[in-house]
């Protein structure tokens, strides 16, 4: 699919979204809520996929991002606790993220390990950190609720009539998408990296190292991946808890393989995804629908939305051509 | 060839072992840095997993269902697919059988069977859309099973508390009628394990046996060759979705017909969530082949049922045994790990 006809899905997912905005704020339903749940849910989503994008352009596929998500969720709490600072949470949050990038890459770019099985052991091996660091740490099962003071505070926009919430994480999100999409196609270290993915032979004959830009792009995977982990509990909910991330590690996978590896793309698809959850979000806890429709059913929202974008818009896209191969100098 | 096959398989045999020391060994270390005794921690898991007679038939009992899911994910790779949906379709095999096993009634024996046959069919129905959008859009099976796993897991929580509830006991669905139940063995183990084993034996004969077997697996070690041979990929795919779904649902069938104490579904699925995701693992640690698997499952299936003894006599999370597992699929994701090994003991 050319870049123009993926153009067209996005047209129409915009068109929808406006279409459920004008519903919504017909029968009754708060507006400025669901677009600022959307924002939230968009936000960890657009970070971590605006990092796989890089990740993937370079050549190494991180199918564990969901794990990443999981272990700097109880990481970033943690350390904000230690510092009593939301900020510090969310740096040190990143860097746990950045240090587990750092050895996944190592294990796929030295190692030569099967990439999705690797990452899969990462899914895997959050999914039972997460418990055991919950429990060791704060000594409570399954769940850990922090001081309000830790929580990052939004920006407030808009009037006083009608203000407006938006998290500076979410803005750091949009200007992290916009200046990946500067750095791959504007700056030779972007040339690079696609280079790394596309034709490594001819970066190594040019005299770059593969593996190092391969292994730089993991680090920022992961360090992007871990601010979006951290900002879950630290810009969201207030608490973290044994199942925080939900699948959203894959759902930010999905938003990667939508965009074709475009980092502004990428962006897009979180925002149609996050604000499919700010929907399930927001319908759950609206009167008149609750009593119809089961909350059971309202929470598989976006998933659902997720696989049929999914179905509705693949094929045809190019991916690098040396994706999810380590590389060996012949 | 036999002397060549012992070979591979010791070779094999070794990484898996390797990989479950690196394993071992992070867990000690995490449990240092937080300060637990991982000598004291370790005794008391693999004590209380293979320690005593009840507990191996409790090991057993934690095996049986991962025997079956690491089918799910062993024959989507021997196909190259990542099938990581057998999570989804045990939820949908335990609602199978609590439909049947719970709720209709049928002679003994019949009504074993039927159940049983439904949650296997229920879990390959739960299969077919990633293998439909594999093949019919190409959409990555990660990304499709995933959502389908939670979308199953919401569905599988609104029947439970619907439809399926115990009308005695909110928490729980209705539990299999006597009729529908494995014979127990002892402690939790019940004959269940022995329609699983036969599972296990009936799709290795279909693997390496059978026409379609071969063309699966010839799909997974060389699309081009298959495509040249004139082998069709789609069905190949299909095949191996399905036969993983039947695999999964049979493993959701066996936590509700053959699991003593409650013989039903919790509503929170605690007592099934993450039996597909260990699966992996389990796989993996087999070398993808459903005997290797069987033997991974005993060894998995220890150290969940010493988990709990660890927690109990320790403190440490139980749940620390899945982060071993991931260690353990990491290190197995590396090829030449045995060589690294060798190499750095020569030095």
């Amino acid at each position: 699919m050319s870049r123009k006809r993926r153009l067209h899905w996005y047209v129409l997912g915009i068109f929808i979204i406006v279409f459920i905005v004008v519903v919504i704020s017909q029968v009754g339903f708060s507006l400025s809520q669901l677009v600022e749940t959307g924002i939230l849910a968009m936000t960890p989503l657009a970070l971590a996929a605006v990092g796989e994008c890089l990740n993937e352009q370079a050549g190494t596929v991180n199918v564990g991002i969901e794990g990443i998500f999981l272990i700097t969720a109880v990481s970033g709490v943690y350390w904000a606790e230690v510092f009593n600072s939301g900020l510090y949470g969310l740096l040190l949050g990143s860097l746990t993220g950045g240090l587990i990038g750092l050895v996944l890459g190592l294990t796929c770019i030295y190692g030569k390990a099967d990439q999705v099985i690797a990452g899969m052991g990462l899914n895997i091996m959050g999914l039972g950190l997460n418990p055991f660091l919950l429990l060791a740490i704060w000594a409570l099962p399954g769940i850990h609720i922090f001081s309000r003071d830790l929580m990052i505070q939004p920006a407030q926009l808009g009037t006083e009539s009608g203000h407006f919430d938006i998290s500076p994480v979410t803005i750091a999100a949009i200007i992290v998408a916009v200046l990946a999409y500067l750095l791959l196609n504007r700056t030779l270290l972007g040339t690079r990296i696609r280079a790394a993915g596309e034709n490594p032979i001819a970066l190594d004959v040019a005299g770059v190292s593969v593996a190092r830009v391969r292994l730089l792009m993991c680090i920022v995977g992961g360090v992007l991946a871990g601010l979006g982990g951290a900002f879950m509990p630290l810009g969201w909910f207030g608490g973290v808890t044994k199942d925080i991330s939900a699948g959203r590690g894959f759902i930010a996978l999905a938003a990667v393989v939508f965009a074709g590896l475009d980092p502004l793309l990428a962006l897009a698809a979180a925002f149609i995804f996050g604000f499919s959850e700010g929907l399930a979000f927001t319908v759950v806890v609206a009167p008149g629908v609750k009593e119809i429709v089961p909350f059971y059913f309202v929470q598989m929202i976006p998933y659902v939305v997720t696989l049929l974008i999914l179905t509705a818009a693949i094929g045809g896209k190019r991916f690098p051509r040396a994706l999810g191969k380590p590389y060996v100098r012949e | 060839m036999s002397l060549r096959l012992v070979g591979s398989l010791g070779r094999s045999a070794l990484e898996s072992g390797i990989a479950i020391v690196l394993g071992l060994t992070v867990g000690a270390l995490l449990m240092l840095a937080f300060g637990y005794n991982p000598i004291r921690a370790y005794v008391a898991l693999f004590a209380g997993a293979f320690g005593t007679s009840s507990g191996i038939l409790e090991s057993l009992a934690f095996a049986t269902p991962l025997m079956a899911t690491a089918i799910t994910f062993a024959v989507g790779v021997r196909a190259s697919l990542f099938n990581i949906g057998a999570e989804g379709q045990m939820y949908l095999g335990a609602i199978g059988a609590t439909i049947i096993g719970g709720t209709v009634f049928l002679p003994p024996g019949v009504h074993l069977v039927a159940a049983t046959a439904c949650g296997m069919i229920f879990g390959a129905l739960w299969a077919l859309p990633a293998a439909i959008l594999k093949i019919w859009r190409g959409v990555h099976e990660v990304v499709s099973t995933i959502m389908l796993n939670w979308i199953a897991f919401w569905f599988a929580t609104f029947l439970v508390r619907t439809y399926l509830g115990d009308p005695e006991r909110a928490e729980r669905a209705i539990p299999a009628m006597a009729t529908a139940r494995y014979q127990v063995i002892g402690e939790t183990l019940t004959t269940v394990i022995v329609a699983v084993l036969l599972f296990c034996i009936i799709t290795t004969i279909v693997l390496w046996r059978t026409g379609i077997g071969f063309e699966l697996r010839l799909v997974g070690d060389n699309p081009d060759a298959a495509k040249y041979a004139g082998v069709s990929i789609s069905r190949a795919i299909l095949v191996s979705f399905l036969v993983g779904g039947l695999a999964a649902g049979l493993a959701g069938a066996s936590q509700v017909l053959g699991r003593p104490p409650s013989w039903t579904l919790y509503a929170t699925l605690g007592n099934i969530l993450n039996l597909g995701f260990d699966g992996i693992g389990v796989a993996l640690i087999g070398r993808n082949h459903p005997i290797g698997g069987v033997a991974a499952s005993i060894f998995y299936g220890g150290l969940l049922n010493g988990g709990r003894y660890m927690e109990y006599n320790v403190g440490v999370s139980s749940e620390l045994v899945m982060a071993i597992n991931g260690i353990i699929v990491i290190a197995l994701a590396i090829p030449e790990i045995l060589t690294i090994v060798r190499r750095r003991r020569q030095r």
